[in-house]
């Protein structure tokens, strides 16, 4: 299992990267591997206000259905639409070609409540 | 094992309909009207016009006959062997509830027929409704909804009335994480936010969580009780007590209602409104067999937002009411799935009170019976005594790379349909097993012996279990391809 530095996390296994007020928003290598092989993946339109800890999509795999939840409030500006026609990518690529959405952050504060790389690896742990 | 229906037997390869036949063959001949021919086109609006239809198939009777029985040789139901798929209660149908629904007074009945001539049709809907209030401990029933998640769609548009009425209609549904799995979307229907409450470490709803989350904007608690872990939710007075404190109402799933007939009810529980599924609990066909029936009921003061119409008795006559002016409406066309009423009627008195309790006591020892006899050749995930289905997991198979999956497939090859596998979410690879109380001890003895050797074979010899099934008429499907890549249309 990978979780690269400079990510936040939360507990419900999203990962998020801010970059100059933009926050791009993906699952972790852990969810996408408890998953399975993920066969749809319904996200936001773009413009959509979404809040923290709210669901923004759905990720269903061939075992489940799940919601995917914001790690942060903000706008949503993009989604991902390769993951439309190619679900795999959260599988096979999930910290970059299978990334979600990018929203702008309208309270930077909130991501650091999020978990760093290390913090998510012990709850993980945690959750064996 | 290759005596068991399933894994052996008469099964034909059969092509598509559209691929027998020929151009021009026809099942019957349709004699000359009496009445002169009449071109369309001269009283029809063009756009409503048909022109010719291709590619129909053109078969003989016979040629029909033979291409849907073989197909239905493919078919594994109740009627063929056991079927233990958990929170669904596959129990076997009696062929007597066929013979009433198929009685020529009630099958050739119009529901536009005036009620002073449906009064026999009338009788048996509004007696089936008193006898599963009695069942439950509820005041009103409708027989409305067409399963069990629209009696649970139902139930919360009450109770969305009953808040709406009072001023406010509130926010948010609480769901413990042990729900069945249609509550979150039933309360999204009905414009509720849905919040989850994590189950505590033995099963059941924590009682200081759930205080902590109720407050005067949660319009309803919903509770499966069992719930899908299949244990009885013992602090079940005190969680309703709670929801009543802060002004909410408390919705009770009726999916596991199996393990409790006779032994203790909803509405003595504190529970307001809940629906229970006739398809599952009283033994009409499910699951491609027939439609559902999710009944709603529910306490006195909310019976005036029941469905409408009402089927009313006064001065012995029946009739239907449809002056109900805080009725949320009508859920369905005309009144519902009315053969399936005559089935769980003609099931509920060929059963009696006692019948339906000890029914639901011989389900409880039959999933105690299997829960005991395979502890150990795979892991309880929560232990204690389960009710009328048990919850086991793959985590003992995982050291050697055999998988819930795999194990399902496994069962498909010894001649038996699979449990419920993945639910409930919070159990990581979960098996639920529901017997009913129609098995034999000599049925589940066979699907243990098979779920024990394939525990054993999973030690020994994984990747026979990875390449299950291999005596079904279909090989391992890929079930990823097949939802990436869905192909839904024959071409021809």
């Amino acid at each position: 299992m990978e979780y690269p530095d400079g990510l936040s996390y939360t507990k419900d296994h999203e990962w998020a990267l801010e970059e100059e007020g933009v926050v791009t928003i993906g699952i972790t290598d852990y969810a996408q591997s408890e998953l399975g092989d993920v066969v749809f993946v319904e996200l936001p339109e773009e413009g959509t206000v979404i809040k923290a800890g709210e669901p923004f999509g759905v990720v269903e795999s061939v075992k489940s259905v799940s919601d995917l939840y914001c790690p942060v409030s903000g706008e949503v500006l993009e989604v991902n639409h390769d993951l439309e026609g190619e679900p795999e990518l959260v599988n096979s690529s999930c910290y970059d070609a299978g990334w979600m959405m990018k929203i702008a952050v309208s309270n930077k504060k909130e991501l650091g409540e999020l978990l760093s790389a290390e913090q998510y690896a012990d709850y993980i742990k945690s959750l064996k | 094992m290759a005596q068991q229906p399933g894994a052996r037997g008469l099964v034909f390869n059969e092509p598509l309909i559209f691929e027998h036949g020929r151009k021009g063959r026809k099942g019957c001949d349709v004699p000359k009207s009496e009445f002169p021919e009449t071109d369309p086109a001269a009283t029809m609006p063009p756009a409503l016009l048909r022109g010719p239809v291709e590619g129909l198939a053109e078969v003989s009777e016979p040629e029909a006959v033979r291409h849907f029985t073989r197909l239905s040789q493919w078919n594994y139901g109740v009627d063929s062997n056991f079927y233990p798929l958990g929170s669904c209660t596959m129990k076997y149908n009696p062929k007597v509830n066929e013979a009433a629904a198929r009685l020529e007074g009630f099958a050739g009945l119009h529901p536009l027929q005036d009620a002073s001539t449906a009064q026999g049709a009338l009788r048996v809907m509004y007696d089936l409704e008193r006898m599963l209030c009695e069942v439950v401990g509820m005041d009103a029933a409708s027989l409305q909804p067409a399963a069990g998640a629209q009696g649970e769609f139902a139930g919360l548009l009450l109770i969305r009335a009953y808040h709406t009425e009072k001023g406010n209609p509130r926010k948010k549904v609480i769901i413990p994480d042990s729900g069945h799995g249609t509550n979150p979307a039933s309360a999204s229907l009905c414009d509720y936010a849905t919040v989850t409450l994590p189950s505590g470490p033995d099963g059941m709803i924590d009682l200081a969580l759930l205080e902590k989350e109720m407050d005067g904007e949660t319009a309803a608690l919903m509770l499966t009780n069992p719930n899908t872990l299949g244990m009885f939710e013992k602090n079940i007075k005190k969680v309703c007590d709670i929801v009543h404190a802060k002004g909410g109402l408390v919705y009770g799933d009726g999916a596991n209602l199996n393990a409790v007939l006779g032994k203790a009810r909803f509405g003595d529980m504190g529970i307001d409104v809940c629906h229970m599924n006739l398809h599952k609990t009283f033994s009409t066909p499910h699951g491609g067999g027939g439609p559902g029936s999710g009944p709603v009921l529910a306490k006195k003061f909310l019976e005036p937002y029941m469905p409408a119409p009402r089927v009313t008795l006064r001065d012995g006559r029946y009739d239907l009411d449809f002056n109900r002016p805080k009725s949320i409406g009508a859920l369905n066309a005309f009144w519902g799935n009315f053969g399936v009423y005559l089935r769980a009627y003609a099931y509920v008195l060929t059963m009696g009170g006692a019948g339906l309790r000890e029914a639901s006591e011989t389900a409880v020892l039959n999933a105690n019976y299997i829960l005991a006899k395979l502890r150990g050749a795979y892991h309880v995930p929560y232990e204690g005594t389960c009710m009328h289905e048990c919850v086991l997991s793959d985590k003992f198979q995982q050291e050697h790379h055999v998988s819930t999956l795999d194990i399902a497939k496994g069962l498909i090859d010894r001649g038996f349909h699979p449990p419920t596998i993945y639910f409930p979410l919070i159990v990581k690879g979960a098996m639920m097993i529901e017997p009913t109380e129609t098995e034999s001890v000599e049925t589940m003895d066979a699907f243990i012996a098979a779920m024990k050797e394939i525990a054993e074979v999973a030690k020994s010899d994984p990747e026979s279990l990875a390449a299950a099934p291999v005596t079904a008429k279909v090989k391992r499907l890929d079930e990823t391809q097949a939802a990436r890549q869905p192909d839904l249309r024959y071409r021809r």
